[in-house]
């Protein structure tokens, strides 16, 4: 009985080894990609297809109800309502605002630590922690710093002669600049990672000819430096312009998109209509303009790439 | 391979009749409820079930502003991974029409070898609030169990200090004593705000996450004359009436007298800015004032007094309804939801609802509430019975999450931010919610 069984055995292990031997580059290839392939479609495909499905239905996902098609009821509620539009001249103020300043600063900071000097490796450190650390305990510690009562930050900028009782965070004037300054203190140092990467990629004899023949260190810096951290630079900006288009949590934690309505981006709203108001049709259209406009202007961003590394 | 077969089937039938066993046999009960003092007084009466039972009760608490959110994706999603929810009274009319909610009227309204059912137990109001929909029905989805209302703390030693009432009555003209009236209230928030002393008049709800804001302001909205619709829904004309124009400009004042930072406040706050003496009054629900009469956490807990809302210009009196009602999943299997409605039968008991009031939980049970032990029991409780009589609340139609969020928006926008006029605000909140209504199909 035994060597029958083991007989057996031998004969499935010899075909299966043929089979093996059998199986051209390109169906081995094809068997490696597969489960990513089925986890792409289940994970990403799928929902994207689904939910630009339900874009064009009045569907909640609560209600116990099927979707009902509306065609482009939904888009045109958007486009059409003025609060919509408001949400994204907050977003786009907010985008902008935030994406110039930390590239400003994440600049500024990377061409100081550009040359060693002693501790520049633990101040380098330090100046990451930030962004390594959850945007909620940001938003929750930072609302502690703009507190009028206690916080530190009014004591801070004293100088200015700003009143000592600003409620950063409950004045509709200040509250969004109040994010922003939030963002860039916790993703400028990103922004001065890629820009440093990118400096020590230059050559040092770019700036020794530059030497020899005189030229200024503005001239430098314009015509050498610029020119070489552009792309990398670039990218930085892509991602945190991104980034502050999706911008939900930071504001979530600060000002939960108050004083009423002023710091409400597109995200917030979005949020709210599909898990407070539970109109996940009219979520999903909402979620598909995102998605365009993000689109658009990484296009943007991906053309002015591409002519960086040409020139 | 007949062995194989014989041993493949026996596996199959223990797996099921195991199965079927375990599924009969529930060891342990999960409820939802906000992450508050009472969910935690709720936790030790279930773990005063579990040493009568033997059946472990799980209270699973969740921060308010997420709450609602998290109850709703199980929803979606039709999950039973609570039994029970304790869920505001707003929740009722959505958690109905959706099928999210057990019917309970027969549970309900069968009356036991007494005679008596568990509604008869409960105060009318609570059980209507709480538990029915629609109102008038005599369908009931929830077991009131928190009941609860926005109440005021206050400083006693400042109240009763001579200069201080001197001080008062030659400024104001009448002498300083418990508010009666919200202008009264609003005189001395004003008389109290000293900020070079660090010290401010009074602490009112601002947040806008979920309802906070929306349920301060309520107090003085409903205490003005004013609603949030007429009998056939209307809110043109009524949301935007010359009453709520004026009780939020009283809010908005209100604010003015509160110590700065209070942006974004709720319970916490509330009590933070009293225990750090920052504030002569704070509003805040009753079921959080345990905490102010703490001596460990309330330096001045000896001087702390609580009064109910005071009355608005024609002596109208209400107070907002805080405070959940205990439903049933409707996702679970029948043999869960008998062992949550054994829970629930064992916990409306009188004896348990006594414990449950002793724990520090706000019963609705009509004795308990009516005991002299529960009326002494502590220096709030007796405000806490009295404004049980006047509590009202906000919509809690399926559409309620809509109509809150423009509440929210709309108030804080004007009392945080500064933003508008009082009257541009209420039109604006009028307008939005008069569509969502049509939108709804409320005025077909």
């Amino acid at each position: 009985m035994s060597t029958t069984s083991s007989t057996t055995a031998q004969v499935v292990n010899n075909r299966t080894a043929v089979a093996r031997r059998q199986m051209s580059d390109a169906a081995i290839t094809r068997l490696f990609i597969l489960p990513t392939i089925i986890l792409l479609i289940v994970m990403n495909i799928f929902p994207l297809i689904y939910s630009l499905f339900l874009s064009f239905t009045e569907y909640s996902v609560i209600a116990n109800a099927p979707p009902v098609w509306v065609g482009l009821e939904n888009y045109v509620d958007i486009l059409t309502d003025t609060r919509f539009w408001h949400h994204f001249a907050v977003t786009g103020r907010y985008a902008l605002a935030s994406v110039a300043l930390q590239t400003v600063v994440g600049f500024g900071l990377a061409m100081l630590l550009r040359n060693k000097f002693k501790g520049s490796p633990l101040i380098t450190t330090l100046i990451l922690v930030p962004m390594m650390l959850s945007p909620i305990v940001v938003a929750k510690f930072w609302e502690l710093i703009f507190s009028p009562s206690y916080g530190i930050f009014n004591y801070l900028i004293g100088f200015t002669g700003i009143n000592p009782n600003t409620a950063w965070l409950g004045d509709s004037t200040l509250a969004l600049w109040a994010v922003v300054i939030v963002d860039v203190w916790m993703w400028s140092p990103f922004v001065m990672l890629l820009v440093l990467a990118g400096l020590s990629a230059i050559p040092e004899y770019l700036y020794e000819a530059a030497s020899i023949d005189r030229a200024s260190g503005w001239f430098q810096f314009r015509r050498i430096t610029l020119p070489q951290v552009m792309p990398l630079l670039l990218i930085a900006v892509l991602f945190r312009t991104i980034e502050a288009f999706k911008q939900f949590d930071l504001v979530s934690g600060l000002t939960g998109g108050g004083p009423g309505d002023a710091t409400q981006t597109v995200s917030i709203r979005l949020y709210q209509l599909a898990f407070g108001d539970f109109d996940t049709g009219k979520a999903s259209a909402l979620a598909y303009i995102v998605l365009v406009v993000i689109i658009a202007v990484s296009n943007l961003y991906i053309r002015a790439l591409n002519r960086a590394r040409e020139g | 391979m007949k062995k194989l077969s014989i041993g493949l089937i026996l596996v199959a039938l223990v797996v099921m009749f195991g199965g079927a066993v375990q599924a009969q046999e529930i060891t342990e009960l999960n409820i939802w409820w906000a992450e508050w003092d009472p969910a935690g007084y709720l936790q030790q009466i279930g773990n005063e079930y579990e040493a009568e039972t033997g059946i472990k009760v799980n209270v699973v608490q969740t921060p308010w502003g997420s709450y609602y959110g998290r109850v709703t994706t199980e929803w979606a999603a039709q999950g039973n991974a609570f039994d029970m929810v304790v869920g505001d009274s707003q929740w009722l009319g959505q958690a109905v029409t959706e099928g999210h909610y057990a019917d309970l009227t027969e549970f309900m309204t069968t009356a036991n070898d007494d005679g008596v059912s568990i509604a008869d137990t409960v105060t009318p109001a609570t059980l209507s609030y709480y538990g029915e929909y629609p109102a008038g029905s005599a369908s009931y989805y929830a077991y009131p169990t928190e009941g609860d209302a926005n109440g005021f703390a206050y400083r006693v030693d400042l109240f009763e200090d001579p200069e201080e009432m001197a001080a008062f009555e030659t400024a104001y003209g009448y002498p300083l004593a418990v508010p009666q009236t919200w202008a009264e209230l609003r005189d001395i928030a004003e008389f109290f705000t000293r900020p070079d002393d660090g010290q401010y008049g009074v602490g009112v709800y601002t947040q806008i996450d979920y309802d906070a804001i929306t349920m301060g302001f309520e107090n003085i909205f409903f205490s003005y004359g004013a609603d949030w619709s007429d009998a056939d829904l209307n809110v043109l004309g009524v949301v935007n009436s010359p009453e709520s124009v004026a009780a939020l400009e009283l809010y908005r004042e209100l604010y003015t007298f509160a110590p700065p930072g209070t942006n974004n406040a709720f319970f916490a706050e509330m009590n933070d800015l009293f225990v750090n003496g920052q504030a002569a009054m704070v509003m805040n629900y009753f079921a959080f004032f345990p905490a102010l009469d703490n001596a460990s956490i309330n330096p001045y807990r000896d001087v702390t007094g609580y009064f109910s809302m005071p009355a608005g210009p024609d002596g109208d009196r209400f107070a907002a309804l805080g405070g959940q009602g205990m439903s049933v999943n409707n996702y679970i299997d029948d043999a869960r939801k008998q062992a949550s409605l054994d829970f629930i039968t064992w916990f409306a008991t009188e004896e348990v609802q006594a414990r449950w009031a002793e724990v520090g939980g706000y019963t609705c049970n009509i004795n308990v509430l009516q005991s002299e032990a529960f009326l002494t029991q502590t220096p709030y409780n007796a405000a806490f019975a009295e404004s049980m009589t006047f509590v009202k609340d906000f919509y809690n139609i399926p559409e309620f999450g809509t109509l809150l969020e423009s509440a929210q928006r709309n108030l804080h926008a004007h009392i945080v931010g500064g933003e508008g006029t009082a009257q541009e605000t209420m039109d604006n909140m009028a307008a939005e919610i008069d569509e969502a209504l049509a939108d709804a199909g409320y005025f077909d």
